[in-house]
């Protein structure tokens, strides 16, 4: 565990040495590319106003996975227990991943306002098929020696679900819930972009706008570094969720 | 409980093509009777079609129990593959079969049984924490919980080691006395040594076999039972030659 983190740390510390390397040997003027110290300037001047920004997208991403999730886990459920639902919802899902959802988000927008909800339903848009598609394989995916030695014992369809096919489909889940935490944050980053008053995404675009570039970066620093510790959160939920099943 | 007898007759088609048949098989009420034969000849089809478990094959005849229709709910089954939820406990796995049902399950028969089958020390184990012999006694003692007259076994014991397979034989036989059993394998050894009626499954139909000598349990150092495994497993041979 120490070596990765510090494997982690060193392959860090090398690109943001090759990334200061690059601005000073090239030259490069800070509103194209500021270097990592600049960059961390900005982050420690501003650091008030970007973990205000960073808690409002941060929350936005909260919020919109576990309606996701949530909605996700419901579909997949339904889907699995009723041949008609299948028939019925699985071609209008499968429909909503032809259009683009990045196109969806001025409409939001324009729906939902400026606020919170715009971001949580861009974001919820973003997960839900994730998850919906990678449980619903689980359910559908239950070893077929299982079925049978249910069958024999005259389980009920309802059992049969909840005592194998869920726990069963709990490490595809789990792989549904990892891409989940990484895109939700896209979602809802996009959903500031379109139109917000507040989130990392606003603040990127506000710094932009003013040639910030280094506070830009900054915002943008921090976001990476919110998905990723969501990314870690997860995959250790999701590893703890699976841990029993083998 | 009443050990019923049951009969399957008929033929099996997949997808207009015959896999076997016309065959007639009857089963020794509260005995063992094995069915042997090579990989491939629907062994394990007739025994699904017994068991009411989906086959893939179309079948026209009739399987019937103590004269009439068949009875889904007298009948356990047991497969090669210990089938035990890894997420569940021994104990757990061994419980499977009421809460299925949407019943609750007699826990202190449960704990009886484990010790019956020589597990009582591994209930609160995980199917992942016991040795392969252990997994597949745990399965019988799943098997006896569901405590029906009728019990179809698919090749129970043919992926464990000889030792192994001698005491699972030896246990199985007296845990499971007085019930119809249908033993599905492909191993000589194992229907000499169990059948109280004997069938060989060949591509050219199903053929009863005069069992050897004396009653099951035999004794695998019995010389008659090793001279009749030698000529079965020679006709086994002897039919696979082209």
């Amino acid at each position: 565990m120490t070596g990765r983190i510090l494997n982690a740390l060193l392959v860090t510390a090398l690109l943001l040495g090759l990334w200061q390397a690059l601005v000073t040997l090239a030259d490069l003027p800070p509103f194209i590319l500021p270097g990592p110290v600049r960059v961390a300037k900005a982050l420690w001047n501003n650091a008030e106003l970007i973990g205000w920004h960073a808690l409002v997208t941060l929350t936005e991403v909260l919020v919109g996975l576990a309606f996701g999730v949530a909605l996700g886990v419901v579909t997949a459920l339904q889907l699995a227990a009723s041949p008609l639902a299948r028939r019925l919802v699985k071609p209008a899902l499968v429909l909503t991943q032809a259009l683009p959802v990045f196109a969806l988000a001025p409409i939001l927008t324009l729906w939902l306002g400026y606020g919170l909800w715009s971001k949580v339903l861009m974001a919820v848009l973003i997960i839900y098929f994730p998850v919906t598609s990678a449980f619903f394989d689980g359910l559908m995916n239950t070893p077929r020696g299982w079925l049978d030695l249910a069958q024999s014992m005259q389980a009920t369809r309802t059992q049969t679900l909840w005592r194998i096919r869920v726990p069963a489909a709990l490490p595809a889940l789990a792989s549904g819930l990892r891409l989940s935490a990484v895109y939700a944050p896209i979602g809802a980053v996009i959903g500031e972009w379109v139109g917000a008053s507040q989130g990392l995404g606003y603040l990127m675009l506000l710094a932009n706008g003013r040639v910030k570039i280094d506070l830009m970066f900054a915002a943008l620093a921090v976001l990476a570094c919110l998905t990723l510790l969501l990314h870690v959160a997860v995959s250790r939920l999701c590893d703890r969720l699976t841990a029993r099943m083998v | 409980m009443t050990a019923p007898a049951l009969s399957l007759s008929g033929r099996a088609t997949i997808d207009g093509s015959p896999l076997f048949g016309p065959v007639d098989l009857a089963l020794e009420p509260g005995g063992w009777t094995c069915l042997l034969g090579p990989s491939g000849v629907g062994k394990s089809t007739l025994l699904r079609l017994i068991a009411g478990l989906r086959t893939g094959v179309d079948f026209a005849g009739q399987i019937t129990q103590a004269g009439g229709p068949l009875d889904p709910a007298s009948i356990a089954y047991m497969a090669q593959d210990d089938l035990l939820l890894p997420w569940r406990s021994v104990l757990g796995n061994v419980m499977l079969g009421a809460e299925l049902r949407g019943q609750k399950g007699d826990r202190a028969r449960a704990e009886q049984l484990l010790s019956n089958v020589g597990l009582g020390d591994h209930a609160g184990k995980r199917p992942a924490q016991i040795s392969g012999g252990q997994r597949q006694r745990a399965a019988l003692a799943r098997t006896l919980m569901e405590d029906r007259p009728v019990v179809l076994l698919d090749e129970p014991f043919s992926a464990l080691d000889a030792r192994t397979r001698a005491d699972m034989q030896d246990l199985s036989a007296g845990l499971l006395r007085g019930r119809t059993v249908l033993l599905v394998t492909h191993d000589p050894a194992e229907a000499a040594r169990l059948g109280h009626r004997i069938y060989l499954m060949e591509k050219n139909g199903l053929h009863r076999l005069d069992p050897p000598p004396g009653t099951p349990l035999r004794a695998v150092d019995d010389p008659d039972l090793l001279s009749y495994q030698a000529r079965l497993l020679q006709r086994l041979r002897h039919r696979a030659a082209p």
